[in-house]
């Protein structure tokens, strides 16, 4: 104690106390903090699931979206999103939305499947819009990988980066890494046209071609994605690459010859 | 260097009858005297035959590993298959090959450089040695020597005396540039009208680059974003990239109330407006689209046009909204188009006005 009362003076000691403190309050509310929304009952009927998924959209989607779907200042109107709208939306964790701004983020997702199934038949019963694809539609094994890069460039490459790996747009927008994202909400991101991203219909781009755009993503940008070059920095291109060359590499040398040329060769330290 | 006390470097400017006699003081002083090269220190290897004993070892031994370093170079570009992939903190999945082949010779040429940086600091000469720079004019009897024999040499050549050969020579040499000029000819020839015409022209169906099919209103949706070509103009035609430089089109469909300018609407189809796909800054391809502001951005310069509004320049460099191409529907329900764009598309150029 006494060891410990003679070093509450030193300059580290207030970090010390504060990530202590941080941990505490952390650690007690993830002790005491509600549980995740009641899990609801697999409901067979469909008139049953779209009865759950109103009571789950009145609590957690009306304030923004309005008690009908209808839409308010705050949200969207969600009349003709479809199922496969709210499945991206609610899956990747994007909505319900933390807080506005400029683009509502991916995080942890709050509804389990389940409950995402109840609020996607209430939304599409709200009105008609696209339905989840199936496991057919979007299965990355055995498309056309070629052909979905060919694709990928023309239609997705300008703001996901040639690989996918994200890009800035206009005022705090942006394009998300593609890496590691369920082929499924590859698909219905397409499909749908979440957010600022335009949408890909199928009139425009064949549910096939999708698949094949599915399964360059999945082969280029993943954590088991072949970099046969080694580090990727960030796979921007040549310009990134340059710059870690001329920064890193040129910074070396110069320490290295800095180094050598500091250290004195003579037995006489002066 | 100084070791002259802080006091004698103040100004005396002010105080002549003073400056005097200091001035002469520091004079006797001569502050500015060479004070030569400092006495030779010794390195540890010059003094202890065992240190440079271990100091030849450890050359020689970089030396060597820079050699087995290479044998490992060659062993690997033998044994690793092309494209066996394996795994590596933190570099991840890398070719085995590559990665083998960059650290030996990596190796192989560091300690090379490593080994001769050691040897030329411990064990060659250390001694300074003095090389005086000599006078930068040369002694005169040289100037003498180089002026006369230039004036032997034009008189021999008897230039003043030969006019018929002098002129000739003027002549020749004045004309031999000449050819060089000739030859900025195949810079040429001018563009004429190519930058203001595109493959468009009325009539001509808007074909999906995606799926190679004509495009129907119904095929795009409001929010969506459809690249297309002109119709006839295929991927393997020879001067298909010169075309689609200048013809590449991006279609969205937008709620025809949104669309503020009156003559975006008249050249749209029922909210379908298509748009040039060049930036016309620099001509990159602008296509990053944002769905609910109708901005789209253009990755080169961040030039950000309104689509709802005549392809207004929002933000950024670019100094004409991108053309639009007046579109309708045909009588078997395909989109075509109206003619081509009314301005040229991309960059401005110095006779576009």
């Amino acid at each position: 104690m006494k060891k410990l009362s003679a070093r509450r003076r030193h300059p580290l000691a207030a970090l010390v106390v504060l990530l202590f403190a941080l941990a505490a309050t952390g650690g007690l509310y993830t002790a005491f903090a509600p549980a995740g929304e009641a899990k609801a009952e697999q409901e067979s009927s469909k008139s049953l699931a779209i009865e759950e998924g109103k009571k789950l959209y009145a609590t957690g989607c009306s304030s923004c979206h309005g008690t009908g779907g209808q839409g308010t200042s705050d949200g969207p109107s969600l009349v003709g999103v479809g199922a496969a709208a709210v499945d991206f939306q609610v899956g990747t964790g994007r909505m319900p939305a933390q807080q506005p701004g400029a683009q509502v983020p991916k995080k942890k997702r709050i509804y389990d499947q389940d409950e995402i199934n109840q609020l996607a038949a209430y939304v599409a019963s709200l009105g008609s819009g696209p339905s989840k694809p199936t496991k057919d539609m979007y299965d990355p094994s055995g498309a056309d990988v070629a052909r979905g890069g060919e694709l990928f460039r023309t239609n997705c490459s300008q703001c996901h980066n040639f690989t996918g790996e994200g890009g800035a747009l206009t005022h705090g927008k942006f394009a998300p890494d593609l890496g590691d994202v369920d082929p499924k909400h590859l698909y219905e991101a397409m499909q749908t046209g979440p957010q600022n991203m335009p949408s890909f219909t199928d009139g425009a781009l064949p549910e096939k071609d999708k698949r094949d755009i599915v399964a360059y993503v999945k082969e280029v940008n993943s954590n088991k994605s072949e970099s046969p070059g080694g580090f990727k920095l960030g796979g921007f291109g040549p310009v990134a690459e340059g710059m870690f060359a001329w920064v890193f590499g040129l910074g070396a040398l110069i320490a290295v010859a800095v180094w050598v040329a500091a250290r004195t060769a003579k037995a006489k330290k002066s | 260097m100084s070791s002259q006390g802080p006091d004698e470097n103040v100004s005396d400017e002010n105080l002549p009858a003073e400056q005097e006699s200091h001035g002469a003081e520091l004079a006797k002083k001569d502050p500015f005297a060479d004070p030569g090269l400092p006495p030779h220190e010794h390195r540890i290897q010059d003094i202890d035959e065992r240190a440079a004993k271990r100091s030849e070892r450890t050359v020689a031994f970089l030396f060597t590993l820079s050699m087995l370093a290479t044998v490992g170079f060659i062993a690997s570009f033998v044994a690793f298959p092309i494209d066996q992939i394996v795994y590596v903190w933190p570099i991840g999945h890398v070719s085995a090959l590559n990665l083998a082949l960059g650290l030996t010779l990596g190796i192989a040429l560091f300690c090379i450089g490593a080994g001769a940086v050691h040897w030329a600091r411990t064990l060659m000469s250390d001694e300074e040695m003095v090389d005086e720079r000599h006078a930068i004019a040369a002694p005169p009897e040289v100037r003498e020597k180089v002026i006369s024999d230039f004036k032997q040499g034009a008189k021999e050549s008897a230039l003043g005396r030969r006019k018929l050969i002098r002129n000739t020579m003027f002549g020749a040499v004045a004309l031999v540039p000449l050819s060089g000029v000739v030859l900025l000819r195949d810079l040429g020839p001018l563009p004429e009208d190519k930058l203001r015409h595109t493959a468009w022209k009325k009539g001509k169906l808007l074909v999906n680059e995606n799926t190679n099919e004509p495009l129907r209103p119904e095929d795009i949706a409001v929010g969506s974003l459809t690249f297309a070509k002109p119709e006839g103009l295929e991927e393997d035609d020879e001067e298909f990239q010169k075309e689609i430089a200048k013809a590449a089109l991006m279609i969205v469909r937008l709620e025809p109330n949104d669309i503020k300018d009156k003559r975006e609407l008249d050249w749209s189809h029922e909210g379908i407006v298509a748009f040039s796909k060049i930036c016309t800054h620099v001509g990159c391809p602008v296509s990053l689209y944002e769905q609910q502001t109708h901005h789209v951005l253009c990755p080169c310069h961040q030039s950000t046009f309104d689509l709802s509004d005549g392809a207004r320049v929002l933000f950024g460099p670019a100094g004409h909204p991108l053309p639009q191409l007046n579109i309708s529907v045909n009588k078997d329900g395909y989109l075509e188009a109206q003619g081509d764009f009314d301005e040229p598309v991309g960059p401005a150029f110095w006779e576009r006005g």
